[in-house]
């Protein structure tokens, strides 16, 4: 073949090979999500109580420790399950039992969520129970929030503060 | 047999590509020849713009997209350049690495003792991507806040952290730079691991091609360089934990699993891809390939001289100390786990040779099931059939698709690897009157399945690599073709042409010379 054209192909060969690279590297575009809607993000992270209460250690018992090992309680590792509910406009979004990590049960359990809402006025309420109670809730927060579109709205889980915080 | 079929698919998609990309670039520069180079080309393309680009990369969460910013804009000329150079090179790689996959799948170069180099290939791909995708977090973008938040929502369906690991990304309030120092961390790391499996991978192949031709890497930089000023590498807006990262510029090349996210569980995806890699691990073995007879040495005619030693591609042969008392300083000996059985030893061994008549035809090295004493005899058989007025002798490799049935009056004989065929059975043919022309028929240029076979048989027809061909051998009456397996028009084609050319030649020998063996 006359080296000119096949010159020619070459270049040809290299345009193509550039096309596929710049054009794949950005497009087409990936529609993530819907930009007309609020997302909503819920993640808690929790250790719920034990299963069964420590339990109060006699001197006694307390004695037949070694002295770097001394406790005044003893308590099973294994932990109850996080029982949680949101509601938007008194509606049911979730509802779910989250169970402990851990090989034994004994570690925090974990709820992460991600929802997208109509924009707009809403009133969310989020409730907890980490005890073995079987009625009413441990923690609860209800609020009247503005969601808006392309933004996200949180509700995160902090004991130590006022327990549910929306952001 | 599905397996089969699929190979055989691939293998006519593929020599349809590379027939037309022969056209441009001819055979011995053929980018599809050249993939696992090229995928080397891209690494250190990418690895040394990465280098440069680290100088001016802010590795803090809050100053990383200033630094990008910088580095796109105030220096576009150069570090710009290096950033478009380092995205593009890297998207080059998946590319050619994908290709390289299903190439070597279509050519069944996997199977058997050829697992090593499949398996070991196989971690470069998962490093390939965590290098991409940890690459495109730290521009710290919106794509980047994408990614952090679809990669640690994907990480956190697996039953094994504790706390949910998306949190570092939940809201602006959340954010901290500790992933992002591991994202740092990890996208400097990575390449370096993916390095050192790319070595391991190519380490039972003894002259690794690790460089494309000149010419092709030119071409290549250059279409890059100019890739890079024509249409840059730029970010997109700053990452806002607040925002939802709506429309976004995507990387397909690498993100595209993160496309399916939208329609499949985190499980599942997890699934796939584990079910993936998994099962390239052992398409190997699906199904295990037959073993042929490995090459062996006979003591009482080797002498030592390491030519088999120096032309097997993969390491099979090795030289040790002799072990029978005979005045020669080594012995070859074959390593029957990396020995393919293709031959190309007995082809390099000087007393290979068909001319011998005092002794036994038995060579210092040789497959069982293909002794020199049954190549000869196949020979003079093939002289013994010719019919027509041009008597063209083909020698064939098993993989060119050159069959018996071929036609065309010519006689074949076919051998695992062309380069199996001593050269001077060129000679013992020709000087003989067995045939008028010899054709030796291998592989596409540069593309042998046996790596090397093409390209030795070539030096040694030339003169240029011991066992040469003797310089008495007419060479208007020698063709060394080269054939697309499943491009049968083509190898008609090929040999029409030159039995044309060798009935303008007097007949072989000059009358009055013999034509017996």
């Amino acid at each position: 073949m006359h080296s000119a054209l096949r010159f020619l192909l070459q270049g040809a060969a290299y345009v193509a090979m550039a096309a596929l690279l710049g054009y794949f590297a950005t497009l087409p575009p990936y529609e993530y999500g819907n930009a007309g809607l609020a997302s909503v993000k819920v993640s808690l992270s929790h250790a719920a109580n034990r299963v069964r209460p420590c339990v109060q250690l006699t001197q006694e018992e307390i004695a037949e420790f070694a002295a770097n090992m001394r406790r005044t309680e003893t308590c099973e590792r294994e932990r109850l399950p996080l029982i949680f509910e949101l509601d938007i406009d008194g509606e049911t979004i979730i509802d779910l039992r989250a169970e402990p990590s851990g090989l034994w049960n004994d570690g925090p359990a974990s709820i992460y969520e991600r929802f997208e809402v109509a924009p707009g006025t809403h009133t969310i309420a989020a409730r907890l129970r980490d005890t073995a109670r079987t009625v009413g809730w441990d923690y609860a927060r209800e609020e009247t929030v503005e969601l808006r579109a392309g933004l996200y709205f949180t509700i995160t889980f902090k004991p130590e503060t006022r327990g549910f915080n929306f952001q | 047999m599905r397996m089969a079929a699929l190979k055989r698919l691939f293998r006519i998609l593929f020599d349809r590509a590379e027939a037309l990309f022969d056209l441009a670039f001819g055979q011995q520069l053929n980018p599809f020849a050249w993939l696992g180079a090229l995928g080397w080309y891209f690494f250190w393309i990418v690895f040394g713009s990465g280098i440069y680009l680290y100088v001016f990369f802010d590795t803090g969460i809050t100053d990383a997209y200033t630094s990008v910013q910088y580095i796109t804009n105030d220096q576009w000329y150069l570090a710009g350049v290096m950033r478009s150079l380092h995205r593009y090179a890297s998207d080059a790689l998946v590319v050619v690495v994908v290709l390289h996959v299903m190439r070597e799948f279509s050519l069944d170069r996997l199977r058997g003792k050829r697992f090593f180099a499949w398996i070991t290939g196989i971690p470069s791909i998962f490093f390939i991507y965590i290098c991409g995708i940890s690459g495109y977090w730290l521009v710290w973008d919106k794509l980047a806040q994408y990614i952090a938040i679809a990669t640690t929502e994907w990480i956190d369906t697996l039953p094994f952290f504790g706390e949910p690991i998306a949190n570092n990304f939940l809201n602006s309030s959340t954010l901290g730079g500790r992933f992002f120092t591991l994202m740092v961390f990890i996208h400097i790391f990575a390449p370096l691991f993916m390095l050192l499996m790319m070595w391991i991978h190519i380490q039972r192949h003894a002259r690794a091609r690790v460089n494309p031709p000149r010419q092709l890497a030119i071409g290549t930089a250059v279409m890059l360089v100019a890739l890079s000023f024509l249409h840059p590498a730029v970010s997109q807006a700053p990452a806002d934990l607040d925002v939802v990262p709506t429309e976004l510029g995507f990387d397909w090349y690498y993100l595209f699993a993160y496309a399916l996210l939208d329609s499949i569980p985190g499980g599942q995806l997890w699934l796939i891809i584990v079910g993936g890699f998994s099962l390239l691990a052992v398409m190997p073995w699906l199904p295990p390939e037959k073993r042929a007879p490995t090459a062996v040495v006979s003591l009482d005619n080797c002498n030592g001289c390491g030519r088999c030693f120096d032309d097997c591609p993969f390491g099979a042969i090795s030289m040790v100390p002799r072990s029978d008392g005979k005045a020669y300083d080594s012995e070859a000996v074959v390593n029957a786990d990396n020995c393919l059985s293709c031959g190309i030893c007995v082809g390099a061994c000087p007393t290979a040779t068909p001319f011998r008549r005092a002794t036994a035809i038995v060579p210092g090295i040789e497959l069982p099931d293909h002794s020199i004493v049954r190549l000869r005899g196949d020979t003079l058989a093939a002289s013994g059939r010719f019919s027509g007025d041009v008597r063209v002798l083909v020698y064939a490799c098993d993989r060119c698709g050159i069959g018996p049935d071929e036609g065309n009056g010519a006689q074949i004989i076919t051998m695992p690897c062309i380069a199996m065929l001593p050269p001077s059975f060129v000679d013992f043919v020709l000087s003989r009157g067995l045939a008028d022309g010899v054709a030796i028929a291998g592989c596409a240029s540069e593309d042998c399945y046996y790596r090397l076979g093409d390209k030795w048989t070539a030096q040694r027809l030339r003169g240029e690599r011991d066992p040469y061909l003797r310089k008495r051998v007419d060479k208007s009456r020698l063709r060394h073709l080269h054939a697309r397996p499943t491009s049968r028009r083509q190898h008609h084609r090929l040999l029409q042409e030159f039995a044309s050319s060798v009935a303008q030649l007097p007949p072989n020998p000059p009358r009055g010379g013999r034509r017996d063996a």
